[in-house]
């Protein structure tokens, strides 16, 4: 073996790499964004009325005619807009769950947060005869109070990322129980309301709901970039990012409390879209594939599955049939959670 | 400038259970101190402890006469680091990110990741020959290579006092010489100060220039190797009848266990 001392250090070849690996990024963030305008294209150009492009780029500059206008500003772009803010909003808020909780079923939709915003929201519509802003309220609520009872329940001078996960899949069981009560009890015809808005739509999305999940992003985006450093350091174990000098209980609280904002929100202004929060993680940081935070690309992945469920939900069925987009994306997130199951467990490593 | 750490007078434990009681320490400035005992003695506790990792329940752990629960925990990582036993790394994760990631306690808000940083990673990967694997991912390395990553990042965190819980466990023999040979090199070449957990009680008396023998939570021999690993020490720690020879290749204390069946029949 050479003698350790005697090799040099040279610091070029880790600057190559780092510079390539943030290139990497970069350009994944660009194609991921240029599929995102591409869908966006296809969103607000085809449809039981369509545009051809340069009419498109005509009315959003502010010179369509006056069903052009309608159709695009008033029906379809905020739709989009609402679409693609919840999306990378999910997006987000499961990211943080899976890094801080070091699980990948860690995700507001499987550990009960979402659910506890439905059971809230239903329970609002049902029994308490909430209008629209009501119900979201009711939702962002319920999402808190469920992430503060798991955290409560899972905390025993420090919260497991493994016991915050079981106790949160029992709670989403007692809040399922809760939201079927609810249901039965309910006229068929508010019952109807109810599921609609249970399995999460975009449509009928008003600029009151985008401009707060637009707000809320805005503020949270960069508090999650100044902590990402503590992130990254969590990510090694406790202990380790305690020895960084981070504070581990706290850091997580913190972003534990950022997540939940981040799925509350959403979900109250669209309803709980199932599995957006689970997958986009996974499969941004499956592409990117540098083992780093990927936080950007994983909220434009977000953006890119909800709108696109968004879009097949629209149009996938003949005629003029639309499913909410929930199903699309309860779909495409439902076998992943299986494959997940069937074949994380030999390894039992988190993301 | 050298740093002491000492604990002073502590309890720890987990869950109101102390496990160590009323213990006072204070780690020799660039030695090398290995902290043995038998199994539950305490030895991860009080490592933890000095890290910060758990507070006391009484007494204090200071770093230069300053209790360090009250100091910023990022300043107080400049100078005392920690190796857990299990750490845990994200998937996918590429060598030269993990050893990157030791600089974090040296970064902030407005010094984010410099040309020094890549310095000292490269420094701290070619230190312990993990530089050829920068590009590759944690989890394809073997047991040896991997635990050389995390002593890589340890020393990217550059703290003038490392502490390691087990730095050898799940390591065949010739990976931990490697790694302890690392850590001395560290230790004679920077003045860095070396606090480590070893089960192996010969490589303990080969490496240690300090030897703490730990017991039920006390520590029971504190000293050169050639000072506390005597027979009596032995059987009073472990409970081993064992005879003590030098080492043939350094003469250091050497133990040879004697158990029920082969003593008689050499003596």
């Amino acid at each position: 073996m050479t003698t350790l001392s005697e090799r040099t250090a040279d610091a070029a070849p880790l600057t190559q790499a780092r510079a390539r690996r943030s290139r990497r990024e970069r350009g994944i963030v660009l194609v991921l964004v240029g599929a995102l305008v591409a869908v966006a294209a296809f969103s607000l150009t085809v449809g039981a009325y369509s545009l051809s492009v340069p009419d498109l780029l005509r009315t959003l500059t502010g010179q369509g005619t006056q069903s052009e206008n309608f159709i695009v500003l008033s029906l379809r772009l905020p739709r989009l807009t609402l679409a693609v803010l919840v999306g990378g909003a999910f997006a987000l808020s499961g990211a943080l769950f899976q890094t801080v909780l070091r699980n990948p079923l860690a995700s507001p939709d499987i550990i009960g947060v979402t659910g506890g915003a439905s059971a809230a929201a239903v329970f609002g519509m049902l029994i308490l005869g909430f209008g629209s802003v009501g119900t979201s309220l009711a939702a962002f609520a319920g999402a808190v109070i469920v992430a503060c009872v798991i955290y409560l329940l899972a905390s025993r001078g420090g919260v497991a990322g493994y016991r915050f996960v079981l106790i949160g899949v029992g709670v989403a069981f007692m809040v399922q129980g809760l939201l079927g009560y609810l249901l039965s009890r309910a006229d068929l015809n508010d019952a109807q309301g109810a599921l609609l808005w249970l399995v999460g739509s975009v449509s009928g999305a008003r600029w009151q709901d985008i401009s707060v999940v637009a707000v809320v992003l805005l503020v949270l985006l960069p508090v999650m970039r100044v902590l990402s450093g503590r992130l990254r350091a969590l990510q090694l174990g406790d202990e380790l990012a305690r020895s960084l000098g981070v504070g581990a209980e706290r850091t997580r609280l913190v972003l534990l409390v950022i997540a939940v904002a981040l799925a509350a929100t959403a979900t109250a202004a669209v309803g709980p879209l199932a599995f957006v929060a689970f997958v986009a993680a996974p499969i941004a940081r499956r592409v990117v594939g540098t083992g780093g935070l990927a936080l950007i690309p994983t909220a434009l992945v977000g953006a890119l599955i909800t709108t696109v469920a968004d879009f097949a939900a629209q149009h996938l069925l003949p005629g003029q049939l639309e499913l909410p987009a929930g199903i699309i994306t309860g779909a495409i997130g439902a076998p992943y959670l299986l494959w997940l199951l069937a074949t994380s467990n030999t390894t039992g490593k988190g993301a | 400038m050298t740093h002491l750490l000492r604990a002073e007078g502590v309890t720890l434990g987990y869950d109101q259970t102390p496990i160590i009681e009323n213990l006072d320490l204070a780690i020799v400035p660039g030695a090398i101190t290995v902290i043995v005992g038998a199994n539950a003695s305490g030895k991860s506790t009080l490592l933890k402890g000095l890290s910060r990792l758990i507070t006391p329940d009484a007494g204090q752990v200071t770093l230069d006469g300053r209790n360090i629960t009250a100091l910023p925990g990022k300043k107080v990582a400049t100078v005392v680091g920690l190796l857990p036993q299990q750490p845990v790394a994200p998937e996918g994760i590429t060598v030269a990110d993990l050893v990157g990631r030791g600089r974090y306690p040296h970064q902030g808000w407005f010094r984010q990741w410099s040309s020094t940083d890549d310095e000292i990673v490269a420094a701290a990967m070619a230190a312990t020959n993990t530089d050829e694997l920068a590009a590759r991912r944690l989890e394809d390395l073997s047991g040896g290579q991997r635990q050389r990553v995390w002593i890589a990042m340890a020393l990217a965190q550059d703290p003038e006092i490392l502490l390691l819980d087990e730095p050898t466990t799940f390591l065949d023999v010739t990976h931990q010489i490697e790694v302890l040979d690392l850590l001395l090199e560290r230790n004679r070449e920077r003045g860095t100060t070396v606090v480590m957990v070893l089960h192996d009680l010969n490589l303990a008396a080969r490496y240690a220039d300090h030897l703490v023998v730990m017991c039920a939570g006390r520590i029971v021999a504190n000293g050169t190797p050639a000072e506390t690993l005597t027979a009596e020490i032995v059987r009073h720690a472990f409970d081993l009848e064992a005879r003590i020879v030098p080492d043939p290749v350094c003469g250091a204390p050497m133990v040879v266990p004697i158990g029920r069946f082969h003593g008689r029949v050499l003596i």
